[in-house]
């Protein structure tokens, strides 16, 4: 495996007895968990190629057991990693073994609904779909719908910057939510934003989420919810070749349509879901686009008619029209399984997650095809189509020697091609220790320098989540050192250039 | 006379001469509102006007860059011509501040996040930020974030830059997400509800199943305002839904339709219906709060001339006779009990040396803010002054 995680430091994993008995004195003995067999659990999040042992995994209960945590860990020099339900895809949650494991779960409680205001503050240990549970019977929803939903929690969503097939109409976890509470690595208590919109003066909400853990650890968070919309249709359309499908997504686009969801499959897909859990895709077509269109019932009536005209001049071969909830549901039950359906015909795979610009998509999936057979692998897709976030599916069996760094040589190759072409790394899943050691891709020394200084201004020991994100780890001090090149003008007061 | 760089490496031969001499700078787009917020200790000033032009637009794939310098309203225009628009609405303070209209720079917009009734739907300017490049105040050309709708790839630092007001970096090009526009708009109105029920039914509307895009009232004119937008077909059958979900407020119906909608807005968005002499404040609390805050400073004897609720109450605006401390006191004290925010936007120079300009924060917050300024500005060389005295 090529990845490389920094040595454990001996110094601290010398202290051990003496910080299980500090946190001891902090948590019920219950909520220490120094065990080996019982720590196993915790040994790798949803990227199960890296594991490691947590030094001991804490499960705080309350925001000033956090911060006492915190304070503690800094005292004596112990690296923390948040975790929430860990089902991160990047390893953003992978333990260290010198370093505590700071479980979220017990953060388990909704703490007000507030419909007048449409909010609700939550724990971070609650789970996205709870949070939609809990406010259904009045019509609402929280918006951001990762396909991990019954699992992830709201804590890990921010980290992430959690996306799902909502989030093209209606943004991703930084556009829904509101306030933050959150304990820095000092053990200090901040709160950022409320109920209210925008911050003054910087916009340290918006920083953290996405910061895969790396500044602060969040006990609560403010999110928005949304009016269900009163009705919603679906349409399966079909198309001969990828390019196709691709070509009439973006001319939805442009015709001033964002629908609430926008998704498409490759052939090796369909094949895979039909035959995990027939739903009735049509199994001759080169992809599928699934659309959602919500709103009011004769809004919704006039934009189907409006795509479905597109996607038969784009060529569609079929389209399918929900008639009713049941039937929409259908169209979605196929994507939702995509990810189990595709472990079924290949022993392991790798779930990549890079953006690229819409229109490229068409020569990215050529090219990425000819990198799967340089690679001797096979990859299937499914994308969230409507803003070019592809999750390129590497087939891959781990038994088989040497398949694991082909499947990850594959996917790094992958990446680059999505920079190359103008995208970005990552579109939802997060750096982590994944995509940590390209990350050179897509930013300079100079870019790298500045996003390690603002880890700096939160975490100048870099105690928080280590060795995750940044390829290497550079100390404050020397991150903090100017040169200044220009040097002095000859003539400050005269007007320049 | 303002140092006019011609790119990317001019402005960063000019923060770094600034550095090496510490002469801190002052950032400016087209100086339009360098009235607002604390006077800045400048010993020069950076003018990023020269630095425009768009250099990417591509409808399809909604999204457009710019030079920070480039005129909003050459965008504005050239995404018009397109049927697509900035969502965020940036708002104009010719109503507010005097000055010429449409004298905004992207990157001035972006600064101060600035944004519009509309934000309760789409966003403030930061939600539309998918990347920039800037020089910080350290001299060094940095970039972040990317092209794409979806990127979660390294820090968000496009949330950082927007509402920084110059004081992390001068912005040399910024990416931006555009939406398509609506087909078409208009707005409801109910009249003679009284403050405190318009407030209602406006909140009852937000927490509706008929989008609406914004939600004001104006006291002047005893008017809670509901705007929709989509296709005809559905604006139409969503309006008289909606009047039909409030019947119960009472009041006096009345429909604006396409352009007078439009106009509406325009107005609500610039805050004209408070414009006048006096001291201008902006507050950001929850919407249920608007109303509570209003009558509370009325409460306390402050002399309100004007005020108008956005966001459903969530922003109000305020026109106050002058004062010494320009009623700041009272105002925070009311904000604080409630929770939110309050900007002191117009005032004359001395009061605004004298009175916190933004509201003040707790210590560790106040503290980390400080630490974020110094990771981009540690000499604190760029528009030294204007968020606090001390930075
Ligand atoms: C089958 C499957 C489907 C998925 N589909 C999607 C999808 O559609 N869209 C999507 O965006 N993601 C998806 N994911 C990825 C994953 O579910 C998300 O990234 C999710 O947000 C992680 O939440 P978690 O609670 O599991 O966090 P974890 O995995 O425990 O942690 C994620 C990161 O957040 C940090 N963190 C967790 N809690 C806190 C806290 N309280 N304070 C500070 N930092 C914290 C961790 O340190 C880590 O860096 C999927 C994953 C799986 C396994
Ligand atoms: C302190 C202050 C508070 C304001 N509050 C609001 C508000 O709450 N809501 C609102 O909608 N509008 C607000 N505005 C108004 C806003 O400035 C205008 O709408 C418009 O953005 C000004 O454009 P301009 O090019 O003339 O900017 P200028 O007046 O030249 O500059 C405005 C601010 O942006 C900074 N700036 C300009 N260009 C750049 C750049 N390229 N890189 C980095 N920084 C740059 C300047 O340093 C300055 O702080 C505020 C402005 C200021 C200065």
């Amino acid at each position: 495996m090529s990845l490389v995680m920094p040595l454990p430091e001996q110094a601290i994993m010398a202290r051990r007895e003496e910080l299980l008995a500090r946190l001891r004195a902090i948590l019920p003995a219950a909520n220490v968990i120094a065990d080996e067999t019982a720590r196993r659990a915790y040994e790798c999040d949803a990227l199960v190629m890296y594991r490691a042992l947590p030094l001991v995994v804490v499960l705080p209960e309350t925001v000033a057991q956090v911060s006492a945590i915190m304070a503690l860990a800094q005292e004596m020099n112990v690296k923390v990693v948040p975790r929430g339900a860990g089902t991160s895809l990047s390893g953003g949650a992978l333990p260290l073994e010198d370093g505590i494991l700071l479980g979220m779960s017990k953060f388990n409680r909704i703490l007000e609904v507030d419909f007048e205001n449409r909010c609700a503050r939550v724990q971070p240990g609650v789970q996205n779909l709870v949070i939609s549970k809990a406010v259904e019977y009045a019509g609402f929803y929280y918006a951001p719908d990762p396909s991990s939903q019954i699992a992830c929690t709201i804590g890990g969503n921010v980290g992430e910057n959690a996306g799902g097939v909502h989030c093209l109409k209606y943004g991703l976890t930084t556009n829904n939510i509101l306030g933050l509470e959150m304990v820095l690595m000092g053990g200090e208590i901040l709160r950022l934003g409320g109920k209210h919109l925008d911050s003054e003066l910087y916009d340290l909400m918006g920083l953290m989420t996405g910061s895969e853990g790396l500044l602060g650890v969040v006990t609560e968070v403010t999110v928005r919810l949304l009016q269900k919309p009163v009705s919603a249709r679906g349409l399966l359309l079909a198309f001969p070749t990828v390019e196709a499908g691709a070509r009439c997504v973006g001319a939805i686009i442009a015709r001033g349509i964002i629908p609430g969801g926008l998704e498409m499959m490759d052939a090796a897909t369909i094949g895979a879901v039909e035959n995990f859990q027939p739903c009735g895709y049509p199994l001759d077509a080169g992809a599928i686009v699934i659309v959602e269109l919500d709103g009011t019932p004769a809004e919704v009536d006039h934009l189907v008619a409006v795509v479905e005209q597109i996607a038969r001049a784009e060529g569609a071969t079929e389209t399918r029209v929900s008639q009713s909830e049941a039937e929409r549901l259908r169209f979605w039950a196929g994507r939702k399984n995509a990810f189990p359906a595709v472990s079924c015909i290949g022993p392991d795979y790798l779930c990549m997650d890079g953006t690229i610009p819409r229109g490229r998509l068409p020569e990215v999936l050529t090219r990425m095809d000819a990198l799967a057979k340089f690679h001797g692998l096979r990859v299937a897709n499914v994308f969230h189509a409507g803003d070019g976030n592809l999750h390129p599916l590497i087939l891959y069996d781990a038994s088989k020697e040497g398949e694991i760094e082909r499947a990850e040589k594959l996917g790094a190759d992958i990446l680059r091609l999505c920079v190359e072409v103008g995208g970005v790394l990552t579109g939802e899943h997060g750096v982590g220790v994944e995509k940590r050691d390209l990350m050179g891709e897509m930013f300079d020394e100079t870019d790298l320098a500045q996003q390690q200084r603002v880890k700096c201004a939160f975490d100048p020991q870099h105690r928080l989540n280590p060795g995750k994100v940044f390829p290497t780890l550079h100390r404050c001090a020397e991150l903090g050192m100017m040169h200044v090149q220009g040097g002095k003008l000859p003539f400050p007061e005269l007007p320049r250039f | 006379m303002p140092l006019t760089p011609r790119d990317e490496k001019d402005v960063a031969e000019a923060i770094c001469a600034a550095i090496a001499e510490d002469a801190p700078l002052s950032i400016e787009g087209h100086g339009s509102k360098s009235s607002l917020g604390r006077a800045t200790q400048r010993e020069r000033v950076l003018s990023l006007a020269a630095l425009a032009g768009v250099t990417l637009y591509e409808p399809q794939e909604l999204v457009l860059t710019a030079r920070a310098g480039t005129p909003l309203r050459e965008i504005v225009a050239l995404l018009d011509a397109q049927n697509q628009q900035l969502a965020f609405e940036p708002m104009d303070h010719a109503a507010l501040l005097g000055g010429a209209r449409d004298d905004a720079t992207i990157g001035g917009v972006i600064a101060v996040n600035a944004s519009g009734p509309r934000r309760i739907k789409a966003g403030a300017a930061r939600d539309h930020l998918l990347g920039f490049r800037c020089v910080t105040g350290r001299g060094e050309i940095v970039k972040s974030g990317g092209r794409v709708m979806k990127n979660v790839t390294g820090y968000d630092l496009s949330k950082l830059v927007a509402g920084s007001y110059g004081t992390l970096a001068a912005l040399t090009e910024a990416t931006l997400k555009v939406l398509p526009k609506a087909e078409t708009e208009e707005t409801l109105l109910l009249r003679g509800l009284g403050e405190e029920k318009g407030l209602a039914a406006l909140r009852k509307a937000s927490g509706s199943p008929y989008e609406v895009s914004s939600l004001a009232y104006d006291p002047q004119g005893d008017a809670a305002a509901l705007r929709l937008e989509g296709p005809e077909i559905s604006v139409t059958t969503r309006r008289d839904d909606l009047a039909r979900f409030l019947a119960g407020f009472g009041g006096a119906t009345e429909v604006l339709r396409a352009d007078e909608s439009r106009a509406f807005w325009t107005r609500v968005r610039d805050a004209e219906p408070i414009a006048g002499e006096g001291v201008i404040w902006r507050v950001s609390l929850a919407p249920s709060d608007g109303f509570a805050f209003v009558e509370r400073l009325r409460g306390a004897g402050a002399p309100l001339v004007a005020h108008i609720y956005d966001w459903a109450g969530g922003l109000v605006w305020l026109r106050l006779e002058t004062a010494a401390d320009a009623h700041a006191t009272a105002i925070r004290a009311i904000v604080d009990a409630l929770g939110g925010h309050a900007t002191l936007i117009r005032a004359d120079a001395a009061t605004r040396a004298r009175v916190d300009v933004f509201h003040p924060q707790p210590s560790a917050l106040a503290s980390l803010t400080r630490r974020v300024k110094e990771a981009f500005d540690p000499r604190f060389i760029l528009e030294r002054g204007r968020l606090r005295a001390e930075f």
